[in-house]
Order: C-alpha cells, then structure tokens, then sequence
C-alpha cells in the first residue's frame, strides 16, 4: 500500500481531483461553486494525461538532444487543445450565470428553484 | 497544382470541416454592418456544405472508403477523416437538415448574425465528429459540437434558457471529460489514439485488462450522456423544451446523433467484436442499460403534458433502441440501428418543426391544447400525424423500416428479453402518439377562442416556407422508408468489415 502511494502518487491525485470536482458539481447548490468543481474535475483527467507522458530522467525527442530514454511529448499537446476547450467552456457557463444571475437574483440553486415555483 | 476538379473531389472531406469554421465567423464581421446579413450568409454556407457532403457521397459510392491525412501527416501519427458508407450519408443528412432548418428560421427566428454563427459552428462540429478517424480528433469535435449546442439553447433570451444550458453544459462537460478520460486510458495500454491503429493493437494488449475494461467504460459511460440515455439524459428535456422552436430540431434531430455514431465507431471500430466476445458483462450491460432507457423513456414521454418535453423523453426512448441494437453486436442489428438512426433524426427534426409550426401559428403548446388543432391547421397537423405514426413504425415510412431490421437482428441474435422491450417499446409509442392523434382529430376544443387567446394576441405570422418544410419531411419520412433497401445497402459494406 505503501509502495503503491510512493510510485503512483500522482494517480492518486487525478483520481481524487476527479471525485472532489464531481462531489462539487453534484452536492454544491452555487452555479459559480458548481463550475469550479467542473474545472476541478477536467483538472484531475489533465494530470492524468500529463503524467502519462512523463518519463523519469528522459530527455525531450529532439534530434541533437542526447540519447537514452525519450519522454513523449504527445499528451502535452493533447492536454493544450483540451485545456482551450475547458477555458472556452468556462467562458460560455459564466457568460451564462451573468443571464442567470439577471433573470433569478440569485445564483443558489434552491433559490431559483424556489422562484421558478413561485412564477 | 493539378487538375482543379481532382482536388475538390480529394479535398471535399477536410473542406466539410475546414470551410464551414472558417466561415462561421462572416455573420460576426458582417454583423458590424447589419444584423440582417447571417440569414443569407448561413444559407450559401449550408448549401456548399451539402455540395461538398454530396461529392463525398459520390466519391464513396464510385470508388469505395477513402481516407484524407490532414496536413500530410501519414497516420497513425497524423489525424485521419475517414468517408465510407455511413459517414457519407450522415455527411448529407447533417447539410441537408442544416438548409432545412436555416429555411425555417427565416421568419421565426432566432434573429440576429451570432445565431448563425453558432448554427455554422454546430454544424462543423457534427461533420467532424463523424468524419473524424481519431479519438482525441473526436473529443475536440464533440467539444465544439457541446459548445456551439450550449449557445444555441440559450439564444431562448429567456433565463428558463440559460439555466437549461447551464444544466447540458454542466453535464456535457463531464460527458465529454469522462470519454476523453477513457480515451486516456486507451492511450496508456496502446500507445495510439487512430481508431484504426488502436483496433489492431488492442487485442495485443488483452481486452480483459484492467486498463482497456477501464477504457471502454468511461467511453461508454461519456458518450452516453452526450445520447442521452436514461438515467443520463437529466439535461436533455429542458434543452430541448426551453430553446426555440428551430434549434430544438436542429439540435434534436442530430447532436445526439452525432453521439449515437461516435458510439458506434468506437464499439466497432475501435473495440470491434472480438470484444463482445471476449467481455460478454459489457455487452450485457450496455443492453441492459439501453433497454432501461428505452422503456422509462417511453413511460416518461406517456406522461407529459408538454408536447416538446413529451417528444424529448421520446427521444430517449428511442436512442435506447439504437444503442440495444448497436450492442447486441449481430450484422442485421447493427445495420437496423444505423438506419434508425437516420430515420430518427429526419422524424425528430420533422416532429419538432411541426410543432413549433403550431405553437406559434395557434399557440398550442400541451396535449390539451391540440384539441381539434387538426381542423384549424389540416396541412400541419397532417405532416405531424404522418411523422408520429412513422415513429411508431408503421410501413411504409422509414421508422418501420429501422425499427423492423432491428426486430429481425434481435430474433436472430436471440436476445429475446430484448425483441420485447423493442415490441413494448412500439406499443409505449403509440400510446403517447396516440394520444396526440386522437386529441388532434376526435376531440371537440374546450373552448375554441381560449387556445388563440391565451398566446397573447401579436403571434409572428407562420411563412409558407415553414409549413413547406414541414410537409417536405414528412414525405422523405415516407420516401426513406421506401429506399430503406437503398440505405441498407449503403451501410453494409462497412458493417461487413467489422464482421469479417
């Protein structure tokens, strides 16, 4: 178990920003607090993916650059396109609580939803 | 340089993608001139679109499947498009229904250069998706597809809009993560993401480790939020029910489409058969999960009152079917279930303009209000039955069609549990169709002035191009059904690959 935490403590730590990004979304009844645990949670698959190319020691795949071990470049600019996405995704929710906001007065889900009753 | 013509038909397929996103920003920039200008500029976009979709059809259909290496990178290094017997069609049906729904919007709206954009937008992302050979490829074009979708359900201006499209945007977005998670692990155990490469080099790796079992449940689980099976299609019914009239067919008729196919390209694709074969518990899963979907889905639409949110949960429903038939992994199936899907998006989208058609003409907008509508609007009302009752599947119309293949490769595959939901779910159908007819044909209003009243008098005049429109797809309902053989035959070479 020990071990386990030693040499994949990186996973771990996906694994747990996922949860804690998902428990967010799902438990926080604050739209702005709920997007943030979204970010949380794309974070956590983000590092995964980084940390799938990283290799101790190795050098960059570069012609000129030294032999021995190479690490990938590839899931860092996998990650780069997917972080564009997460930013502009980002973008479009608050641009959307901006509406929310002016429509209900409030960003608390029960409120809202308690509003929506009322009308 | 070599012969012009020769390098449109090889360039078609990036053009698809690569025209209409460039494109999409005209509207903006001319909208610093005048916000009247997306209209037309929305249509020159579609209809070249369905001129490059209808060259690739060709193309396919004289010499077989071809793929382009974009950018010259040969794969599996570099990104490839991929034109064969199911995405060409699809291809065509994306175009197609895009001109469709810009002729539509011309006089109800939405108004204004940034809903065209956004139109363009989508309709780039559902071409990429279902053009695109790679997996990471298809995670951007998903995203794009999600985020053009996201806009368009809240150009409503209504706040009931904006929080319908923070809901889909919330879990779209996990949707989304969680396949491009799944995609990472595919990644880890291969060492590819080209779903050709990545087919040949799985069963290397072994289709019951942990990591490639991992792979495909995230993928499964992800794409199907972006479906909308139940229990994951929460975001699905406000979406369809708070956006306009025309972004709900659009959006209806083909971003779960989109997904559906995806589904399809990486069951088959990617994981292919051998698979199934090896894992039979993730076979038996996702048929029961589609199974589930497709029976509450039916039982749900049975019990809305609103005519969207109803034909929403009836979306579900059938998404249930096509995905059943996507796992149960027999040719027939398969073949069934991606002409249901077609047939599905062309009914949908039809349904949906029917019914804005009819709310904003008279305002009816329950299934009470319907009463007697068959009389006030003989020409509508009369495409929607016709559409309805292609949905159930009744012959000739193309909803029998799919559903009847599906039924043969169900019994001939002998998963019976399944040949009954499918029998059920026909049944759960005409129930909630048969309710809208009845209501529609042999019911006496209420009150005759109440319906016209309560819309609030200054109603927008229905063209006659919407009501064109609507008639129009109502007959391809009919008339796919009648070259259903036709569309089999365009996607059995594909699926035969899969099983060979």
């Amino acid at each position: 178990m020990i071990d386990l935490l030693a040499t994949h403590h990186v996973y771990l730590a996906a694994i747990l920003l996922v949860g804690i990004g998902l428990y967010v979304v799902v438990g926080s009844p604050n739209l702005v607090k709920k997007v943030i645990g979204m970010n949380v949670f794309q974070v956590g698959i983000f590092l995964f993916f980084v940390t799938s190319g990283y290799v101790d020691g190795a050098g960059p795949p570069v012609v000129g650059h030294g032999s021995g071990p190479l690490s990938s470049p590839l899931p860092h600019v996998l990650i780069l396109t997917a972080i564009v996405v997460g930013v502009s995704l980002t973008a479009v929710a608050l641009a959307l609580i901006v509406r929310i906001y002016d429509g209900y007065g409030s960003l608390d889900e029960d409120v809202i939803k308690e509003v929506r009753v009322n009308d | 340089m070599i012969e012009p013509i020769a390098t449109l038909q090889e360039n078609a397929i990036v053009l698809l993608v690569a025209f209409p996103i460039v494109a999409a920003l005209v509207p903006i920039v001319l909208g610093l001139l005048s916000d009247r200008t997306g209209w037309i500029v929305a249509a020159i976009i579609s209809l070249v679109q369905v001129a490059l979709a209808l060259t690739v059809f060709r193309q396919v259909q004289a010499t077989g499947p071809f793929s382009y290496e974009v950018g010259g990178f040969a794969p599996p290094f570099g990104i490839e498009l991929i034109a064969d017997g199911v995405s060409a069609p699809l291809l065509v049906l994306i175009a197609v229904t895009t001109v469709g729904v810009v002729a539509y919007a011309h006089r109800i709206g939405p108004h204004g250069n940034e809903f065209y954009s956004e139109l363009m937008l989508l309709m780039t992302g559902l071409s990429g998706v279902v053009a695109t050979g790679d997996v990471f490829n298809l995670y951007v074009f998903l995203e794009i597809t999600g985020l053009a979708t996201y806009a368009l359900v809240a150009s409503g201006r209504s706040p009931e809009a904006a929080l319908a499209s923070l809901k889909y945007l919330l879990i779209g977005t996990i949707g989304a993560s969680l396949y491009l998670f799944g995609v990472g692990y595919l990644y880890l155990a291969t060492g590819t993401l080209n779903m050709a490469d990545l087919s040949s080099s799985l069963p290397s790796v072994g289709y019951a480790t942990p990591l490639v079992l991992t792979g495909f449940g995230l993928i499964v689980v992800g794409l199907s939020v972006k479906v909308a099976l139940f229990p994951l299609h929460t975001w699905q019914p406000d979406a369809y029910a708070e956006s306009p009239h025309a972004v709900s067919a659009y959006i209806s008729a083909l971003v779960s489409t989109a997904a559906a196919y995806a589904l399809f390209r990486l069951l088959y694709a990617v994981f292919t058969v051998d698979f199934f074969a090896a894992v039979p518990f993730a076979q038996d899963m996702l048929v029961l999960l589609a199974s589930v979907s497709v029976v509450v889905g039916a039982v749900l639409a049975v019990m809305q009152s609103d005519l969207k949110r109803m034909l929403a949960y009836s979306s579900v429903s059938q998404f249930g079917i096509v995905v059943a038939a996507l796992a149960i992994a027999n040719e027939t199936a398969i073949l069934g279930s991606l002409v249901h899907l077609v047939g599905h998006a062309v009914m949908k989208a039809g349904l949906f303009l029917a019914v804005g058609v009819l709310a904003t003409s008279l305002g009816a907008r329950t299934v009470e209000e319907y009463a007697g509508i068959g009389y006030r609007a003989p020409v509508t009302s009369g495409a929607l039955a016709v559409l309805a009752f292609s949905l159930v599947g009744v012959p000739p119309a193309i909803g029998f069609a799919g559903k009847w293949t599906i039924l043969l490769g169900a019994v001939e595959a002998g998963a019976w549990a399944l040949t009954a939901v499918i029998v059920t779910s026909t049944l759960l159908t005409l129930a909630y169709f048969g309710r809208l007819v009845e209501k529609m044909y042999f019911t006496e209003p209420a009150d005759a002035a109440e319906s016209v009243a309560t819309d609030g008098g200054v109603a927008p005049d229905v063209s006659f191009a919407m009501r064109a429109i609507v008639v129009l797809v109502a007959v391809t309902a009919v008339a796919l059904g009648i070259v259903a053989t036709d569309l089999i035959a365009t996607f059995e070479p594909v699926v035969e690959v899969y099983f060979a």
